[in-house]
């Protein structure tokens, strides 16, 4: 029996009510009539607009954009969905970072200053806080993000050790959320580079030990958008949500295709 | 306005449906529309695992997995529908490992197999390792697996596209269809999110897959999206909902947010207790005590708070303690959900105790359906060429309470089945000529809220909603805490006639799809209430403390609840049926009939663990 009342500690819970205000970057659709649509602003332009807002010590970024959209400006758009880090819909750029709305406390994010809130970058603007996911989604269809086998499919599951499950497990956990590829500067200055996530999901499979289509995917990524590119910033890693070590991931897949031997 | 032709069409790119879709695309053109991208579907959230007797690590079968079923479901389960499930889950979990899913591996390499609520050897002598997993995020390994396959196989998806009706060749919601008459499905009404256009997709088999509506709670496990629309469109199309009052409130939601801390982790062998630090769920349930089924377990913490043994200041929760695992294992079993309690509440479970009260998780009711997947319109006559899988389904294999690790397992094997079903009936079949004008009301209703310049707001309505939810129609139920939810109900339905939304532009506009979700969660949320009030007994997950006991010469059946015109129509269904009722709104009339349980080998039995 190790637990009592006593010794319990719901830090967040502990921490009381406070204010925060967010500066939050908006961007008006350039395709549509911006009437009604927040305060007049001509069609295609970005401002900031600045919310306050009253929070709880276990709010989150993503409690407060709730809150603003619900209660002060229901024109305020971003994605989301589960609100606990596992669906990846809300990857924003929080106080100049890559991290997940839903997964980011506000009182961790030193609210005696305004929060700003931005797309993240390198992928088109469609509205406000809402970027165009598909040239992120089309890198991930392009490496082949699923088991290349040969020969007759057995009757039973495909044997494969711990260690050889292990081996691939950290890759494993990519939800698609576009933190990493979009705070890679590469990604900024070259729209064509694969990006981080996509090479996280070759090297789920390359590293696979009942997959057989790892050539095929080093052919691919050796292009010259493909892991070359990578300058080992680091940025990738951080920004992940999940503690994928991204960077080393990469860094395995490009020593595999220094080593192959087919 | 666009339209479009396809085969089939499945809304909703969950497990559920891209296990049809998996099926259906290379039988016949097929159509996946979805609200989310498909990797952000909430099959991703779920965490412990998928039980198959695959007798991986220890004696196992089928049949054991189909007795837990029908037991775990207080004997409310189609036993026919939970037999095919237990037989199809092994070949279900084998499919997914030959797709690639990283399953968690045996010694030998074989799939690895864990303990979890309700899962026992041999009719529940003792908890049983049935449980297929990929660490703590099996959910999230299925959904990956899924969309790699779909991927894989080209599969058509639309997504941020919202379903907003349901095209049927007979106006069922107004009651005038006899018995036996032949109805068609001919489509569905979809609106773009990027730009506002409408889409009409004609179809000869349309697969319903849109998932629960956890979101009629305050405290609920489930996404911001699950609004239950596949439901609600069945239903006011006049499709009947079967065992709507049927809600799992799962015992480990993170205490105040309800996040979800897996079943897994009790499990690996946490274990909960009260502020006197006692083990309660050894005088709840004496032989599988924590692993007992969610419902009882949910409805123990809940006593053990109502009685003053609650944690915290506020003695509001109990506590998980996995402090007597090795962190090794922990990390190795469970690195998700200790993650949850480290982010959201500072809490760290290698030396401290999770707070956890039971958070709304699960509905077992949902649109009824046969066991290849079809969409019964009463209790007999089917609407041919319509499907539906997964939660917002009713097949029915969970009955009044579902045990854990059988919705990632319903998804698969209903999934597939309807898939199949639905792709071989459209070969067969030729399209069935659609309404003149099939957009036209969801238009229409459509403008009225984005063009109104000024009336209530959704999120205040929304809020309400959930709190008297919460407030009246959880975990314990009365007459009088069940009728007080109605009347708010109703009160926030007639405020909701008049919503308006502030953003009236086309692109990307959620405030508008918002509002639209929130007339889901209102008629859903009526369903779900009127359900309880007129089940006058306790089973599984629904528990009237004016009832407390189970009575199964009235109540074993299922609730069939109908929307039907104000005054006329007839009351499909079983109309002379022991609980059959009928009831006015201000618009409407609802009819309740109920649908005999399927039994086949188990007698019910009282339900102790």
């Amino acid at each position: 029996m190790t637990a009592t009342t006593e010794t319990t500690a719901t830090k967040a819970t502990q921490v009381p009510s406070f204010t925060v205000t967010l500066k939050i970057m908006r961007h008006i659709p350039s395709d549509v009539a911006p009437a009604g649509y927040g305060e007049p602003a001509p069609a295609g332009t970005t401002r900031w607009d600045t919310f306050t807002v009253q929070v709880h010590g276990t709010d989150r970024v993503l409690d407060a954009l709730h809150k603003i959209k619900w209660e002060q400006d229901g024109t305020l758009t971003f994605r989301r969905s589960c609100a606990h880090g596992v669906c990846g819909s809300d990857a924003l750029r929080i106080n100049g970072r890559n991290r997940l709305a839903c997964k980011t406390l506000l009182k961790d994010l030193n609210p005696s200053k305004p929060i700003t809130i931005e797309p993240i970058k390198g992928l088109p603007v469609i509205k406000d806080l809402v970027v165009d996911m598909e040239p992120f989604f089309a890198s991930y269809r392009e490496i082949m993000p699923f088991l290349i086998t040969s020969g007759v499919e057995p009757t039973k599951e495909r044997l494969q050790s711990a260690a050889e499950r292990e081996r691939f497990d950290d890759t494993t956990k990519c939800i698609l959320c576009a933190a990493c590829t979009t705070s890679c500067p590469v990604f900024w200055t070259d729209g064509q580079y694969f990006g981080p996530a996509a090479i996280v999901n070759a090297h789920r499979w390359i590293f696979d030990s009942r997959d057989e289509g790892a050539a095929q995917r080093i052919e691919i990524l050796n292009d010259r958008e493909g892991v070359w590119r990578c300058r080992t910033t680091f940025n990738c890693t951080e920004a992940c949500p999940r503690g994928i070590e991204v960077t080393k991931a990469i860094q395995e897949v490009k020593r595999a295709m220094l080593t192959r031997t087919h | 306005m666009q339209i479009h032709q396809y085969d089939v069409v499945i809304v909703g790119a969950g497990g559920a449906g891209m296990r049809a879709a998996l099926e259906s695309s290379v039988r016949t053109r097929t159509a996946v529309i979805s609200k989310l991208y498909p990797t952000r579907s909430h099959t991703g959230a779920a965490q412990g695992g998928m039980c198959a007797a695959l007798a991986n690590v220890e004696e196992d079968n089928w049949e054991w997995h189909t007795f837990d079923t029908v037991k775990g479901g207080d004997y409310l389960v189609d036993q026919d529908a939970a037999e095919v499930m237990a037989k199809e889950a092994i070949d279900a979990v084998l499919d997914l490992e030959k797709m690639g899913l990283p399953f968690n591996r045996t010694p030998e390499g074989r799939i690895d197999q864990r303990r979890f609520g309700g899962h026992t050897r041999n009719h529940g002598e003792a908890p049983v390792r049935r449980s297929c997993y990929a660490a703590d995020r099996t959910g999230h390994m299925i959904l990956q697996t899924l969309y790699q396959q779909c991927v894989k196989n080209d599969v058509a998806f639309f997504n941020e596209f919202y379903v907003l009706d349901l095209l049927v060749d007979h106006d069922l919601s107004a009651g005038q269809v006899g018995a036996g008459e032949e109805v068609n499905v001919t489509g569905v009404v979809a609106y773009d999110l990027a730009t506002g256009e409408i889409h009409v997709f004609h179809a000869k088999s349309v697969v319903l897959a849109t998932g629960g509506a956890g979101r009629i709670f305050k405290t609920t496990s489930n996404a911001h999206t699950l609004t239950g629309d596949g439901i609600a469109l069945a239903y006011r199309r006049g499709v009947p909902l079967e065992d709507m009052e049927f809600f799992q409130f799962h015992p480990t939601g993170l205490a105040g947010l309800g996040i979800l801390l897996s079943e897994a982790a009790r499990g690996e062998g946490a274990i909960l207790r009260n502020a006197e630090g006692e083990r309660f769920m050894e005088r709840y349930a004496p032989t599988i005590k924590d692993l007992a089924p969610r419902d009882i377990v949910a409805r123990s913490m809940a006593n053990e708070v109502r009685e003053g043994r609650g944690c915290g200041p506020n003695k509001d929760y109990v506590h998980l303690d996995l402090t007597h695992l090795e962190p090794a294992h922990i990390d190795a079993k469970l690195p998700d959900i200790t993650e949850f309690a480290r982010t959201y509440l500072g809490v760290e479970p290698y030396t401290e105790p999770v707070p956890v009260y039971p958070t709304a998780h699960y509905l077992m009711g949902g649109i009824p359906t046969n066991i290849e997947g079809e969409v019964l319109r009463n209790n007999d006559d089917v609407i041919k060429g319509l499907y539906a899988a997964g939660e917002c389904a009713c097949v029915s294999v969970h009955g009044s309470n579902r045990l854990g690790t059988n919705s990632l397992l319903d998804i698969n094997v209903f999934g597939r089945r309807a898939g199949i079903a639905a792709a071989e009936y459209a070969v067969g079949a030729s399209f069935v000529e659609m309404p003149e004008d099939p957009a036209a009301a969801v238009v229409a209703e459509l403008e009225a809220i984005r063009t109104r310049p000024d009336g209530e707001k959704p999120g205040e309505i929304r809020k309400a909603l959930a709190e008297t939810m919460d407030l009246n129609a959880q975990v314990f139920r009365t007459e009088d805490s069940l009728k007080q939810a109605l009347a708010d109900i109703r009160e926030l339905a007639r405020r909701y006639k008049n919503v308006s939304v502030q953003d009236k532009s086309n692109a990307f506009n959620t405030d508008l799809l918002e509002a639209v979700e929130l007339g889901f969660l209102l008629d859903l949320a009526e369903v779900v209430v009127l359900g309880s009030l007129i089940r006058k007994e306790s089973r599984g997950g629904h528990f009237r403390e004016d009832y407390p006991k189970r009575d199964d010469a009235t109540f074993m059946r299922h609730t069939m609840v109908y929307r039907r015109p104000l005054g006329g129509g007839t009351s499909d269904g079983d109309a002379d049926g022991p609980f059959s009722s009928s009831m006015e709104a201000d618009d409407y009339r609802i009819v309740v009939g109920s649908k005999p349980v399927t039994e086949t080998r188990y007698q019910p039995m009282e339900r102790k663990y």
